[in-house]
């Protein structure tokens, strides 16, 4: 049953990510790597708040392999991250490299510590 | 912030794997979306098969991800093994893979959609990455979070480039693409 979910929020998570990597790139010009950011943080968000909401609301566990290691963890990604920054890296973007990497995981950990403040709130 | 287009002058990998806009709009043949075209009215069916294999994907490789994490218990408070090793393992598979689908295999409508944003995509993961990082803080393990994100960071970037420098050899292309030879320890 959990494998079950598992996949099944991956394969919404997956195309999601897509979606919205495609619909931020589409809106700016240069080379910097907002699309991923941006799904990387909201899912950062997400995910905590369902960590804060299982351990303070206690969130049912197929909730969690659901929304949580399903969707979340297929709507963000570390190896488009990776690639993007080694991209960065090897075009001589060494800059924007590093605001990507440290960005990424900076406002990540941000988002993910809200989220799990958040649910606290409602506990 | 420079706005420049890398790809244009050096053409080769696109810097974001998934969703290469350029790509797009160049070679509307390629793999990838097709822009957005309402003059033919069969475009949407055409992105509905892509996000149908993307779908696919993206459950296959959170179900290895999750299997992963089933197969490498972590004790809490220690280093997120799990994780760490997707993760890894996930920035060298899409760094070869990125090659083979651009510079080596012929053009293909599934090959990146299924492997690359699909299953790679899903089964790496940032998002576990940041909670691990949150609950670490949390306990105060200050030297398990300092390796992981340091770790996570230097050995994801040091697995792309491994495998892209990995594919390039098995394929014979030149490990160094697009750039002059002086250029290569400016990286």
């Amino acid at each position: 049953m959990t494998l079950l979910l598992v996949f099944l929020g991956g394969a919404v998570g997956a195309p999601a990510r897509y979606l919205i990597d495609r619909f931020v790139q589409r809106r700016h010009d240069n080379v910097f790597p907002w699309g991923t950011l941006t799904v990387n943080i909201v899912g950062s968000l997400i995910l905590g708040f369902l960590l804060g909401a299982r351990s303070g609301l206690g969130l049912p566990q197929g909730v969690v392999a659901l929304a949580g290691t399903g969707f979340c963890g297929a709507l963000t990604t570390f190896s488009t991250f990776g690639f993007e920054t080694m991209r960065l890296l090897e075009e001589g973007s060494a800059r924007e490299a590093g605001l990507n990497a440290v960005g990424s995981l900076f406002l990540g950990v941000l988002a993910a510590a809200g989220g799990h403040a958040l649910a606290g709130l409602f506990a | 912030m420079r706005r420049r287009r890398l790809n244009e002058s050096s053409g080769d990998l696109p810097i974001d794997p998934d969703v290469d806009v350029r790509d797009e709009r160049a070679h509307p043949e390629r793999d990838a979306f097709r822009p957005p075209a309402s003059r033919f009215p069969r475009g949407r069916r055409r992105t509905w098969d892509i996000l149908a294999m993307i779908a696919a994907g993206g459950g296959l490789g959170s179900l290895a991800r999750y299997l992963a994490g089933q197969a490498i218990p972590v004790q809490p408070g220690a280093f997120p093994w799990a994780s760490f090793l997707v993760n890894a393992i996930g920035c060298f598979a899409l760094g070869a893979l990125m090659v083979f689908v651009l510079d080596v295999w012929p053009p293909s409508r599934y090959a990146r959609p299924f492997l690359g944003v699909g299953f790679i995509g899903g089964f790496t993961t940032f998002s576990t990455f940041t909670a691990e990082i949150v609950d670490l803080v949390s306990r105060a393990a200050w030297t398990p979070v300092a390796m992981y994100t340091s770790a996570s960071l230097i050995v994801g970037l040091a697995a792309v480039w491994a495998g892209i420098v990995l594919a390039r050899t098995i394929a014979g292309l030149p490990v160094r693409q697009g750039k002059e030879p002086a250029a290569e320890t400016a990286s």
